[in-house]
C-alpha cells in the first residue's frame, strides 16, 4: 500500500517527528523531478511475468487492477524496465 | 538488599538484570567480557528473562539492539576499545533514531600499539556520537548506573542511548562490596519502558527514515535538546534513587573540597578515588586543594564546572586520552565552560595513564605543586620512566 503524499514535505519545527520512527511517508512526498524519459506499459503485449518488478532499482513497479503499472511518482526513468522485458512491451518515451 | 563481593564487571551484570531488558546482544571483549559471560549465565539459569542474542561482531551487537529498541524492547549491550570503534558507524544511528538503549563500555586503549589495558581514549573519541556519557568510580557506581542509565535514556524528553563507562581492569576486574538492591526496589524504580515505538499493524511505521537538507537540522536539534534535556532528568533519577536505595549522587559533577580550595584537579573515572586521598593528605598539611569528579562528560557540566572553580587560583586537568595534535578532550571541553563564564585562571592538562599505566599517589601531588606555578601547560605523565 502506498503511504499518503503531501504535496510538500512539512519543514515547520512543530511539525517534524522527535524521532525517525512515525508514520508512514510523513516526510516522503513525489520524487521523479529529474526524469528524462518514462517507461510505458503495453499492457496488450505484457504477459505480467514481473520480472521488470524483480528489477525494479526503485520498487515502482506494481499491480493495479490485475495489470502490472508503473508509480510515476518515484520512476527515475533508468529504463532497466525495458532491458529487462522480455516480450518488448515497454517503451521510453521522452518527457515534455 | 545485599552485600556481595563482586568485580564492577560483575556488578553492572546484577545492575543489569535487575533492569530486565527484553533484549541483551554483545559480543565479548577484553576487559568487557566478564558481562556478557555473567548475563548469558543469568538468562541460563532462568533468573533473567531475556533474549540473548550471540552476534558476529560489535557493529551487529548495536545494530541489534538498534532493532529490538526500535519496536518497543528495552535492549543492552556491552563493548570496549577497538568493539566500541567497529560499532562507531551505528552509534549515531542509536542516538539519531533516540533509542534509549544502555550500553557498558570497559574503557581500554586503542591500537596500536596493542594493549587491553585501561584508558579512556575509545570512549572520548567518540563524544560526538550522541551519546550520553558517565563514567563509573568504583562497582558500585557501575551497578546504580546501570538502573539510572535506563531510567534517564527512556525519559521520553531525553530518548537518548546511554553509554556508562568502567576503567579497564581498575574497575571491570577489581572486587568490592556492593550492595545489591532487590527486584522490588529495582521494580519500584525503573517503570516499565513505555514507547510509542511498537510494532503495530494497525499503526504501521516508517523505521530509520532518511530526512532530507529541508528538515536534517531540525532532527539534529531535537537530538541536542534531547540530550540537554538530561540534565534535569539526571537530577530527577537521582533524588527517586537516593529515596528507595539511600545512594545519593550528585549529578554532572560531584566535588569534593573545592569550596575554599585553591587549587583543584578536574578527573574522571576511577582515578578520583586516588585524588581525593592525595586531597586529604594536603589537607592535613594545610594546603586548599580538592577534587572535581566530572561523571558525565555528555552532556558536559558547563555550569557546575564554572560554578566549582570560580574562585580557584588555578585548575589542572588529569585524563587517560589525548586527542592527538591538540590536547586531551576532557581538557579542550573544561576549557570552554571556562571560557564562556569568563574565568581566566591557569589551567593546566596531564595526560596520563595511556595503556593502563599507573598513576602513582606521588604523580598526582606532583601536578598539584606544578599548578601552583600560575603556568598552563600540557604535560604527559609515564614518559620519563617513572
Amino acid at each position: 500500500m502506498k503511504p499518503f503524499l503531501r504535496e510538500k514535505v512539512p519543514v515547520n519545527f512543530e511539525d517534524v517527528p522527535d524521532t525517525t520512527s512515525f508514520e508512514a511517508g510523513y516526510l516522503v512526498t513525489k520524487n521523479a523531478g529529474w526524469r528524462n524519459v518514462r517507461p510505458v506499459i503495453d499492457t496488450a503485449k505484457c504477459v505480467g511475468c514481473l520480472n521488470c518488478y524483480l528489477y525494479c532499482p526503485d520498487g515502482v513497479i506494481f499491480k493495479k487492477d490485475g495489470k502490472v503499472a508503473i508509480d510515476y511518482d518515484f520512476c527515475k526513468g533508468c529504463g532497466i524496465c525495458k532491458k529487462i522485458c522480455k516480450v518488448q512491451a515497454i517503451e521510453l518515451e521522452a518527457e515534455k | 538488599m545485599a552485600k556481595q563481593f563482586l568485580s564492577g564487571d560483575e556488578a553492572f551484570a546484577y545492575g543489569i538484570r535487575l533492569a530486565r531488558p527484553h533484549v541483551i546482544s554483545a559480543y565479548p571483549i577484553t576487559p568487557q567480557t566478564i558481562v556478557v559471560e555473567k548475563l548469558s549465565e543469568f538468562v541460563e539459569d532462568g533468573s533473567l528473562k531475556s533474549e540473548f542474542i550471540h552476534v558476529e561482531s560489535e557493529h551487529s551487537a548495536l545494530s541489534c539492539a538498534i532493532g529490538a529498541s526500535s519496536v518497543g524492547a528495552r535492549a543492552f549491550t556491552a563493548t570496549s576499545s577497538q568493539g566500541l570503534l567497529y560499532m562507531a558507524e551505528c552509534l549515531p544511528y542509536a542516538a539519531g533514531g533516540r533509542f534509549p538503549i544502555v550500553m557498558m563500555n570497559a574503557n581500554r586503549s586503542t591500537a596500536l600499539p596493542w594493549n587491553i589495558y585501561g584508558d579512556q581514549r575509545d570512549s572520548l573519541s567518540q563524544l560526538d556520537s550522541g551519546w550520553i556519557q558517565a563514567y563509573a568510580e568504583n562497582a558500585q557506581e557501575a551497578l546504580d548506573l546501570a538502573l539510572l542509565g535506563y531510567y534517564i535514556a527512556e525519559n521520553k524528553a531525553v530518548s537518548t542511548p546511554f553509554m556508562a563507562n568502567l576503567d579497564g581492569f581498575v574497575l571491570t576486574h577489581t572486587y568490592e562490596v556492593v550492595d545489591v538492591p532487590s527486584q522490588e526496589q529495582a521494580d519500584e524504580f525503573l517503570p516499565l519502558f513505555e514507547t510509542e515505538n511498537k510494532m503495530s499493524l494497525e499503526k504501521p511505521k516508517n523505521l530509520a527514515f532518511s530526512a532530507g537538507p529541508d528538515t536534517n537540522s531540525i532532527f539534529k536539534y531535537k537530538e541536542h535538546i534531547g540530550i540537554l534535556n538530561a540534565k534535569s532528568v539526571i537530577a530527577e533519577a537521582e533524588g527517586k534513587f537516593e529515596a528507595i536505595f539511600g545512594r545519593k549522587y550528585t549529578g554532572l559533577t560531584e566535588n569534593y573540597q573545592t569550596e575554599d580550595a585553591d587549587y583543584i584537579l578536574i578527573t574522571l573515572g576511577s582515578i578520583s578515588g586516588l585524588v581525593r586521598e592525595i586531597v586529604d593528605k594536603l589537607r592535613k598539611n594545610g594546603e586548599k586543594v580538592g577534587l572535581l569528579k566530572i561523571r558525565y562528560m555528555r552532556p558536559f557540566p558547563n555550569e557546575e564546572i564554572a560554578q566549582a572553580v570560580k574562585n580557584a587560583k588555578a585548575v589542572a586537568v588529569l585524563e587517560k586520552d589525548i586527542s592527538f595534535g591538540n590536547e586531551g578532550a576532557v581538557y579542550t571541553n573544561v576549557n570552554s565552560a571556562l571560557q564562556k563564564a569568563e574565568i581566566n585562571i591557569p589551567s593546566s592538562n596531564y595526560i596520563g595513564g595511556l595503556g593502563g599505566k599507573n598513576i602513582s599517589p606521588q604523580e598526582i601531588e606532583d601536578i598539584f605543586a606544578e599548578i601552583k606555578s600560575g603556568i598552563s601547560d600540557i604535560k604527559f605523565l609515564g614518559i620519563g620512566g617513572v
